[in-house]
């Protein structure tokens, strides 16, 4: 199949490069840019685990085309963090041990941050609404609610 | 422990970070399938559709001529030796050779420039199966025994049959005020983790082999390649990658890492096998389906007399850690309660499904349920409230068991009262409204298995310390961290000793190239075996620096401490130099400064056979109280709160501990209400994680955790395991919830919706309120092996070996 | 990595370049919109175009338009989201955006469209494997076999119909709008289907679904029920849409319409024409939840079990009118109050 030259906006940098059109955006970022942060485990739409954000909206990346997504603004986990900072959420799930084996940890924090930039205050209930679209097998999720309540607390109160 | 204070600690018992958790927040952490080598190759299992079959013929000739690959395998490229985890059960093949035992048993593998290639490749392999009649059941076993899935075994298509009795059984129920019968089912479930298992091996023209796995085992995968590949072990070096969560599920060696090290020797290139989710439900070894009787004979106060417990184990179609696991259904019965004499008879069979073996909690959750909820009918023809039944009857700490089983310290009494007080149990037993249902259940687990799966005198885990002049300190130790932390436990337990910061501490972990030998990440071993195993070397690298630093001060080393990164006289700070020169003056009298601290459980397996599952240094113990409500026109179950009470001896780190609890109920709940590992026409009815139910934020209730330390003599600093005992209460605890709320038996897991609305309409009609199975296999069982009870005699003193004790600060 | 077979990608910005590119290509060619059903369905081999024309660009298709009094058009890309949030929408038919904000997750109703979701294929646990699973097996009439595997002694499939919107759009007198090579044509939610788990669209394979109207909401009281296992991810095994016209407080006309149940979206005239010019008594209720689910017929493709899943029809289809009663969830709470 032959390759389309694509310009892809991911983490704020552009990108050129040249795939086929039935890589998925998973595929792209993990295998052409080499950005493995972003982690898979159905490629069916079924765990959230390849979760990014496209306009700042969460969406599954193992059923993204990329070359439905030339001009939108891909962000990745490893464009969550400004430069030498982490982002609350970063800093809450460390402190906090929301992240066990941390494969879910990704596509959960990139979730958790559209969460709270719409909602920067939301309840327990709203949060576990916001991740129900993100299976995390080690933690039983408690952490990473008071995680995420914790990050939102904090940049309530400007941190 | 000598020299550090335990009411001082100043790393240990704090809610510290782990070490990893940056790399795991920011997405740096690199799993196996995040690896690449240039010119790397991509490899893929073609897969026997078939659940029973005889392979008469593989023709590659197709697959290799497709432009694109690089190589193709099939059985007969590997050296012909089954293999297997236990010494004795050698029964599989990484590429199966004359016979297929289960859909999904791999009979060729594909090198090719890519994934898509390599799938293709798959494709254009030709094989001709003659299929054979699939036994996909425990009864269809057993009634077709001319049907022969393997040809060793305890019969026809038995892998195992066990009986032993310990005491006299009968007797006891003679005198016993009550005799009580049930059966249960347990339902197979799987492990589940996120993360699709992947390897990547490199063959280098050195003819020497490097394999990164996603292994909880890189020493047993490391022994296993050895044994199977015309390469000497010596050659061989297994790194294994961080998990994306395991449970149990990464504890075998795999057909995908045995072909892609061949496959990068035939290819002369990297080659690098992830499976797809579908392949991870057929690789399974998860939880054994499990068929259980149990009698037991108590006194109107509930006091136990004698039990006899009998499971029927369906193994699937290979041996893996079955015979163990057959054991520990029977295992740890003993360890919560007072069971003076005991019978135990188990037996696991094989049918052509994929294998079953340790998923947490390994073999011990499904006789946890049963006799959890036994329990709790007992207490309610007895007319006892449960929770005060159980308190009553409970082990007696640093005694042995029945069936030889050496217990310590014993925190569950204060587990009990705990989550009682904690739940409001006293006001709601028996008196919420109709629908909504409040239950109890307790249970132990192992802190590390006292067995090695291999037979030998030597350490169980290994450590080395290298302190640099820098004063940072590099841990190497040959366990992987699953998630669970081990890796941050040993910097915990290493800056504890030295007085120094966590942070100054970088850990190298599972390389068997640098790492000394940990058995692996199983049985809960970690942080007692390793922990014990980084205080003991810490501890002798303690004693090089503070002998260096008593000449240099003109003191007794007795009479320094070291604290805050300095060594020096405890009452007087301006004696003392930092770290960094303490390492400068000790390396300077002894050289390198590379300690090791070495680690074995005490040797108290009891003398018959089979003795050796079960025994551990440990034991942890959990009590849980669950509140639900049951939908009774949906038959649905909305558990609102879980209070979990765990003795975990010395919480290392708090936040590690409630996460591993946390994580357990989770689990628990899934197994308890929606996880189930079935099949239909030989294959998984669902391996998808749609369609494999695991619970979502949805489902997970508020979990409310509380830590009770009992400070046991066995662990660093006191410590026991967290990570796979609070899971076995949850499930019965829940049945028990179930059966407060609607009067209903559910003896069966998962309890569904649909069970539950038999279950009322069968108490509607007046029939037994009870849905669970009705028959038992007709099955022999062999004649038990007459034990003399051990009940209630002292804990046995423990004889030191070579490597432990005496040696301190002499490396 | 599951991954997509190739194909040739037409990336379309109105619904006549769309038209054309389907013209161009030939049978080989299926529409995309979210790809949040299409792509899994391609990733095991459910299908094998050579192209794909893609919606996705197509501006004038996505948002919704109206109100209450005047009735609402819905462009067939406007994502399960905004569908979900749409205030007006939510307002006037709360069924649609409950239905649509139960679509399984978050993530997918970011992405996953109105359109999409109303032609999403049918779905058995036959069918809804790998391509390695479904030739084990021995492959089913859905895709590249010759029987049923679910009712093997039927020439037909019997694959589930399994949009959650679908049913309540059916039960609100939704229309759809199609443009073809031919032009365009409005043809009632409730003629969009047919019970043919293979043939399940009555539109043609050249048609775009470009709209769908909703009438003036006045005097309708709507409501959608789901039963799956979990409270997120899972398709429906059984919806229950019930739209009642009130006057006073009196049911001038109602609709229930099953999801799940059928391969197409199950209506229960006999059970609604119980309620016409009916009070909502319990009584009554419970009458009409015995009737509407007699056509329910569910068989064992799905997840749970299917004498479950029918006797759960009643049991929602009660919930559902006891909720627009304003009574509660079920008989027996009320006993419990009383
Ligand atoms: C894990 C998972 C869970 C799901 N759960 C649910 C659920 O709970 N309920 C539910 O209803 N669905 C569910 N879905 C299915 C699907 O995601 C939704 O139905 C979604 O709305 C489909 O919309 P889409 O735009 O992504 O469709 P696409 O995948 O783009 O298209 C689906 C089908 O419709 C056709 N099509 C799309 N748009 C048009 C159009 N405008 N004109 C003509 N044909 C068109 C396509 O050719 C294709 O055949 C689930 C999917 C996944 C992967
Ligand atoms: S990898 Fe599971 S949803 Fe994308
Ligand atoms: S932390 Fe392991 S899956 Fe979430």
């Amino acid at each position: 199949m032959p390759k389309t030259l694509l310009r892809l906006s991911v983490n704020g940098e552009d990108h050129d490069l040249a795939a086929a059109p039935h890589k998925t955006l998973l595929e792209v970022l993990r295998e052409e840019m080499g950005l493995t942060g972003t982690k898979h485990g159905c490629e069916l739409g079924e765990c959230g685990t390849c979760t990014v954000l496209v306009d700042g909206r969460p969406v599954l990346s193992c059923l993204a085309l990329p070359i439905e997504l030339e001009g939108r603004a891909i962000t990745t986990v490893e464009g969550l963090a400004g430069a030498g900072r982490l982002h609350p959420l970063q800093q809450a799930f460390a402190e906090l041990g929301a992240a066990q084996c941390g494969y879910c940890t990704p596509g959960i924090l990139l979730t958790a941050r559209a969460l709270l930039a719409d909602n920067p205050r939301p309840t327990r209930q709203e949060i576990r609404e916001a991740l129900a679209g993100n299976l995390c097998r080690c933690t039983g999720y408690t952490k990473i609610l008071d995680a995420v309540e914790l990050a939102a607390l904090r940049s309530a109160g400007g941190a | 422990m000598r020299g550090v204070g335990k009411e001082r600690f100043t790393v240990v018992g704090q809610p510290l970070p782990k070490i990893d958790a940056w790399a795991k927040v920011t997405g740096e952490t690199r799993f196996a399938d995040d690896l690449s080598l240039p010119r790397m190759a991509y490899g893929k299992l073609l897969r026997s559709p078939h659940p029973h079959a005889l392979i008469r013929r593989v023709d590659t000739g197709r697959a290799r001529a497709l432009p694109g690959v690089y190589g193709v395998l099939t059985g007969l490229d590997l050296p012909r030796v089954k293999f297997g985890i236990l010494p004795v059960s050698q029964d599989e093949e990484a590429l199966c050779t004359e016979k297929v035992r289960m859909v999904g048993d791999a009979v060729a593998a594909v090198a090719a420039v890519d994934e898509e290639t390599a799938e293709r490749a798959t494709e254009l392999i030709d094989v001709e199966y003659e299929v054979l009649p699939p036994l996909m059941s425990i009864e269809d076993a057993l009634g077709r025994p001319e049907v022969r899935i393997h040809e060793y075994g305890d019969g026809p298509n038995v892998h195992k049959a066990v009986s032993l009795e310990f005491g006299d059984v009968e007797s006891a129920f003679a005198r016993a005020d009550l005799v009580r019968e049930d059966v249960f089912y347990f339902e197979g479930n799987t492990h589940l983790p996120m993360e699709q298992h992947s390897a990547l091996a490199l063959w280098g023209p050195d003819g020497k082999l490097t394999l990164w796995s996603s292994t909880q085992t890189p020493h047993y995968v490391h022994r296993l390649l050895g044994q199977i590949l015309d390469v000497p072990p010596a050659h061989i070096r297994v790194i294994a990658t961080p998990n994306g969560g395991g449970f149990g599920g990464k504890l075998d060696p795999f057909a995908h890492e045995i072909a892609a090290c061949k496959l990068s020797q035939v290819t002369g290139r990297p080659v690098k096998i992830t499976l797809t989710r579908e392949e991870v439900f057929y690789v399974h070894r998860g939880r054994h389906p499990v068929l259980m009787w149990v009698r037991t004979g108590v006194t109107r106060q509930g006091e136990i007399l004698g039990m006899h417990f009998r499971t029927w184990l369906d193994g699937g179609a290979y041996g893996s850690y079955g015979v163990a696991s057959t054991f520990y259904t029977g295992a740890l019965q003993t360890v919560t309660y007072r069971v003076p004499a005991y019978k135990f008879e188990g037996a696991r069979i094989f049918t052509n499904k994929p294998p079953c073996g340790p998923k947490r909690g390994h073999g011990t959750p499904q006789p946890r349920f049963a006799l959890e909820c036994h329990l709790d009918k007992i207490a309610g023809e007895l007319g006892l409230d449960p929770a005060d039944m159980r308190r009553r009857i409970l082990a007696e700490p640093f005694t042995k068991t029945a069936n030889h089983l050496t217990v310590t310290t014993i925190g569950l009494g204060e587990c009990i009262d705990r989550v009682v007080l904690a739940s409001g149990w006293r006001d709601k037993v028996g008196q919420l409204p109709p629908g909504r249902g409040i239950g109890i259940a307790c249970s132990s687990y192992l802190t590390g298995a006292g067995s090695a799966i291999y037979w030998n005198d030597m350490p169980h885990s290994g450590v080395v310390l290298r302190a640099d002049r820098s004063g940072g300190v590099a841990v190497l130790c040959g366990a992987i961290d699953v998630g669970q932390g081990s890796d941050s436990i040993l910097a915990y337990l290493v800056a504890e000793v030295l007085g120094i910061d966590p942070k100054d501490i970088r850990v190298h972990a599972a390389d068997t190239d640098l790492t000394p030998v940990d058995l692996g990440s199983y049985s809960s071993r970690v942080t007692l075996m390793c922990g014990n195993a980084a205080i003991q070397a810490a501890e002798r690298l303690r004693g090089l620096l503070l002998g260096a630093v008593a000449a240099k001060l003109g003191v007794a080393a007795e009479a320094l401490a070291a604290r805050g990164r300095r060594i020096g006289l405890a009452d007087d700070p301006d004696r003392s130099v930092s770290f960094a020169e303490a390492v400068v003056l000790a390396e300077s009298i002894h050289g390198v400064l590379a300690v090791p601290g070495s680690y074995a459980p005490p040797k108290r397996a009891g003398k018959y056979k089979g003795g050796g599952v079960g025994p551990s240094p440990c034991y942890s113990y959990t009590a849980c109280v669950v509140e639900l409500e049951v939908d009774r026109e949906t038959g649905g179950v909305r558990i609102d709160d879980v209070w979990i009470a765990h003795d975990v001896g010395r919480a290392l780190n708090p936040l590690l501990v409630e996460g591993q609890v946390e994580g357990s109920v989770y689990m628990g709940i899934g197994e308890a209400l929606m996880e189930e590992q079935v099949f239909r026409k030989g294959l998984h009815k669902a391996p998808s994680l749609l369609e494999y139910k695991s619970p979502t934020t949805l489902e997970t209730p508020e979990i409310h955790t509380i830590l009770v330390e009992t400070d046991d003599p066995e662990g660093p600093f006191g410590a026991k395991e967290a990570g796979q005992g609070p899971l076995l209460p949850v499930i019965p605890a829940i049945a028990n919830a179930v059966h407060d709320a609607i009067g209903v038996r559910i003896d069966e897991v998962p309890i569904t919706p649909d069970k539950i609305l038999t279950g009322l309409r069968r108490k509607r009609e007046g029939k037994p309120a009870r849905v669970g199975p009705e028959r038992l296999p007709r099955f022999t069982f062999p004649p038990p092996r007459i034990v003399e009870s051990a009940f209630g005699q002292p804990a046995d003193g423990v004889a030191p070996r070579p490597f432990q004790g005496g040696e301190e600060g002499r490396p | 990595m599951l991954r997509l077979p190739p194909f040739t990608y037409r990336g379309a910005r109105t619904v006549g370049d769309a038209l054309t590119y389907l013209g161009d290509a030939g049978p080989d060619t299926m529409l995309v919109a979210g790809g949040t059903d299409l792509y899994p369905n391609l990733k095991r081999r459910q299908f094998e175009p050579k192209v794909l024309v893609g919606l996705s660009g197509i501006r004038e298709l996505d948002g919704v338009r109206g109100s209450a009094d005047a009735g609402f058009v819905i462009g067939a890309l406007t994502t399960l989201r905004r569908v979900a949030e749409h205030p007006g929408l939510r307002a006037a038919f709360p069924a649609l955006g409950t239905a649509a904000g139960l679509v399984s997750s978050p993530q997918l109703r970011n992405m996953g469209t109105i359109g999409g979701n109303v032609c999403v294929d049918t779905r058995c646990n036959y069918y809804n494997q790998t391509q390695q699973w479904r030739k084990a097996i021995g492959f089913c009439l859905k895709k590249d076999g010759d029987i049923c595997l679910v009712a093997p002694g039927s020439p037909r499939c019997w694959a589930v119909s399994s949009s959650d919107t679908a049913p309540v759009l059916w039960s609100l007198g939704a229309t759809a709008r199609l443009c073809g090579p031919e032009g365009e044509r409005l043809v009632p939610v409730a003629a969009l289907f047919q019970d043919d788990g293979i043939a399940y669209l009555a539109k043609r394979p050249d048609e775009i679904l470009t709209e769908l109207r909703l009438p003036p909401a006045a005097g309708t009281r709507c409501a959608y029920l789901k039963l799956r296992r979990r409270g997120s991810f899972d398709f429906p095994v059984l919806g229950v849409a019930v739209a009642l016209q009130m006057e006073g407080g009196v049911v001038r006309a109602a609709t229930i319409v099953l999801g799940a149940v059928a391969s197409q979206p199950r209506e229960a005239p006999a059970a609604a024409a119980l309620l016409a010019g009916q009070r909502l008594t319990p009584e009554l209720i419970a009458a009409v939840a015995v009737a509407a689910a007699r056509p329910s017929k569910p068989l064992d493709n799905t997840d749970f079990t299917h004498p479950y899943r029918k006797q759960m029809t009643r049991i929602f289809v009660a919930r559902a009118l006891r909720r627009l009663a304003g009574l509660p969830e079920s008989p027996r709470d009320e006993e419990e109050v009383a």
